[in-house]
């Protein structure tokens, strides 16, 4: 995609920054949910369901975004479902990327039979509608934590392993590398001083992305209700209940969901804005 | 001759994809804990209704026996019956099917219009600030998923302004004998505006859903390489006849532009195809993608085999006839 954008000029500065700032805000947030949330993320009150956020007359004090149909907090819940959140971005992101970028640059810098077989197995998997992949992973495993990250790394290591493969092609083809094979390093040493080195801004930024994809899926797959136990606070179990109450309380929709998209947004802003970063052509 | 031989090639990895797909989905979803049958049985039911049921379905042979006995169903177009609703699979599957290609095809349209009119205008005002616009506007488009984008339509068209279905295919009240199940291309033929106006007012937020990051990387791809069709030779030719920047740019340069365009417009119309699984979902639209949602809830082993054998047939599919149509308008491959 570089080469695409390449002579258009834009400040990566600022949607660097603004990306960085709401991804450590969300950080903060989710380390000190227990401390900063108001009210507990599952504490119940029939009494006080479906209370507006503060700013539309008939809210109740304390519940500064409003309650959902059971009388939860909304800004609590979003609080505590940052936490998982942020965990299925951090893990489910680099594992995926270190399994996806391992086989590409297997198969791109060895070629041959690895690469026939790497290259077999992602058209495979290309094949496969990805959100319907990881909701059959997830009812085969049974909801949880460690199934989400599975479901993500399984569905998921071919967008690195196709990118990685063609960047690492490419560099392979070049002189340096020639040069660091005729001074007599192995095939192996080359791949990961000569090659590695020059693909890293793209894993770089394709990490990036990948941890806001992982929080995606992560919320697609609670909202068909499949994703860790029904009671814990994810946006995406949020979202499910604002979109069948949406007439009656639009914020239990729409608060998630601001969270959702800013989130999104962020981890690919900060993927674009970390490449131009690292590339060593635009530095 | 190397057309067709590559086309025969091509046609021999799809099976071999298609094959691999089926084996994948076959282990996977038989490592399922839990016992189907025993959940589709009323209470009380002895172990002896369960194992003859079993054996009905065939779920008392081994993994590779299952599979086999499968397959070569599969050979005949028997694609087992569905536990949960108890009628052929095929049948099922087909029936749901054209709702998906219809809001597929539906997306795939407003993604190029949508997608060619603002890689049309970034290339017009190019170095303006109507520019930028383009740019970051695709830029935003792409990284916000569908899912995404369908919550924000049912909060701007279902709730602020609410002017759209926010769920369904169909109004009930409508009430019309369809003798196809292709009902927006079947009541185009049969000129029921109503009819249309109805069915469009439920397809326009999941289809354009689908199509914004679809249209953004369009407007990206289109514009760049119009961008790089305008410096060469025969288009500066084209000014110097005296013709106005329009007519540069949509006759002379977008029939060179669109090709490099069209090949990746392909992949990713398998991607927006593997989109409408959740996208139906989110708007309870009665396609293939839903009814697969509801066949792994319900654990129907040999729906969801149907059905994600399905996708993948629709997603092999589609790269061919992208490929082939590369071929077809590329002058340079066409005589090769």
């Amino acid at each position: 995609m570089r080469d695409a954008r390449g002579d258009v000029t834009r400040p990566i500065g600022a949607r660097l920054w603004l990306s960085g700032a709401w991804l450590a805000l969300l950080v903060l947030a989710a380390l000190c949910a227990p401390l900063i949330a108001p009210k507990d993320p599952l504490m119940q009150d029939l009494f006080l369901g479906r209370m507006p956020p503060f700013w539309v007359t008939g809210a109740e004090p304390g519940y500064l975004l409003g309650t959902d149909s059971l009388g939860r907090d909304v800004l609590s819940r979003i609080l505590y479902g940052a936490r998982l959140a942020l965990i299925v971005a951090l893990v489910a992101g680099s594992l995926t990327c270190f399994i996806g970028a391992t086989l590409g640059l297997i198969a791109g810098y060895y070629r041959g039979w690895p690469d026939r077989i790497i290259s077999r197995f992602v058209d495979i998997w290309m094949a496969f509608p990805p959100v319907l992949f990881a909701i059959l992973l997830i009812a085969v495993m049974g909801p949880g934590l460690v199934s989400i990250i599975i479901a993500i790394v399984v569905i998921d290591w071919t967008r690195f392993a196709r990118v990685i493969r063609a960047e690492a092609m490419s560099q392979g083809a070049m002189d340096y590398v020639a040069s660091a094979q005729v001074a007599g390093r192995t095939r192996f040493g080359t791949m990961l001083t000569e090659i590695l080195p020059n693909v890293l801004p793209t894993i770089v930024a394709l990490l990036t992305l990948e941890m806001g994809i992982a929080v995606i899926i992560e919320a697609i797959l609670s909202f068909v209700n499949l994703s860790i136990s029904t009671d814990s606070p994810t946006w995406g179990g949020m979202i499910a209940e604002g979109r069948t109450s949406v007439h009656q309380a639009w914020w239990v929709l729409v608060f998630p969901l601001i969270t959702l998209f800013l989130t999104v947004l962020s981890f690919s802003q900060l993927g674009e804005g970390l490449k131009d970063r690292f590339d060593p052509v635009l530095r | 001759m190397t057309v067709f031989r590559n086309i025969l090639i091509r046609l021999l990895t799809t099976a071999v994809t298609l094959f691999g797909v089926a084996v994948i989905v076959f282990v996977v979803i038989r490592v399922v804990p839990g016992n189907p049958i025993a959940m589709m049985l009323p209470p009380g039911a002895t172990d002896a209704d369960i194992a003859r049921l079993q054996a009905q379905y065939g779920f008392d042979k081994s993994i590779f026996q299952q599979f086999m006995i499968w397959l070569s169903g599969v050979m005949q177009g028997d694609f087992g019956t569905s536990i949960s609703t108890r009628q052929p699979v095929a049948g099922l599957v087909l029936s749901r099917l054209p709702a998906t290609l219809e809001l597929s095809i539906v997306a795939l349209t407003i993604a190029m219009l949508l997608g060619g009119a603002l890689a049309l205008a970034g290339t017009r005002f190019r170095e303006t600030k109507a520019e930028a616009a383009v740019d970051i506007t695709s830029g935003m488009a792409l990284s916000i998923p569908d899912f995404l984008w369908g919550l924000v339509l049912i909060l701007l068209f279902g709730v602020l302004w609410p002017v759209f279905h926010i769920s369904g295919r169909i109004s009930p009240a409508l009430n019309i004998d369809f003798s196809t199940n292709f009902y927006l291309f079947e009541s185009i033929l049969r000129l029921r505006f109503d009819v249309i106006a109805d069915l469009v007012g439920h397809m326009f937020m999941p289809a354009l859903a689908l199509a914004i990051p679809l249209a953004a990387i369009i407007a990206q791809l289109l514009k760049q390489s119009l961008k790089e069709t305008m410096h060469l030779d025969y288009v500066t030719l084209a000014r110097t006849k005296g013709y106005g920047e329009n007519h540069v740019i949509t006759r002379e340069a977008l029939p060179n532009a669109v090709l490099p365009t069209l090949t990746l417009v392909g992949v990713q119309f398998t991607f927006l195809i593997g989109g409408t699984v959740i996208i139906e979902r989110l708007f309870s639209y009665e396609g293939l993608g839903n009814m697969a949602i509801d066949a792994v809830i319900n654990r129907d082993l040999p729906l969801i085999q149907g059905i994600v054998i399905l996708f993948a047939f629709l997603f092999t599919i589609v790269n061919l006839v992208v490929d082939m149509l590369y071929v077809l308008l590329n002058p340079k491959l066409r005589h090769a």
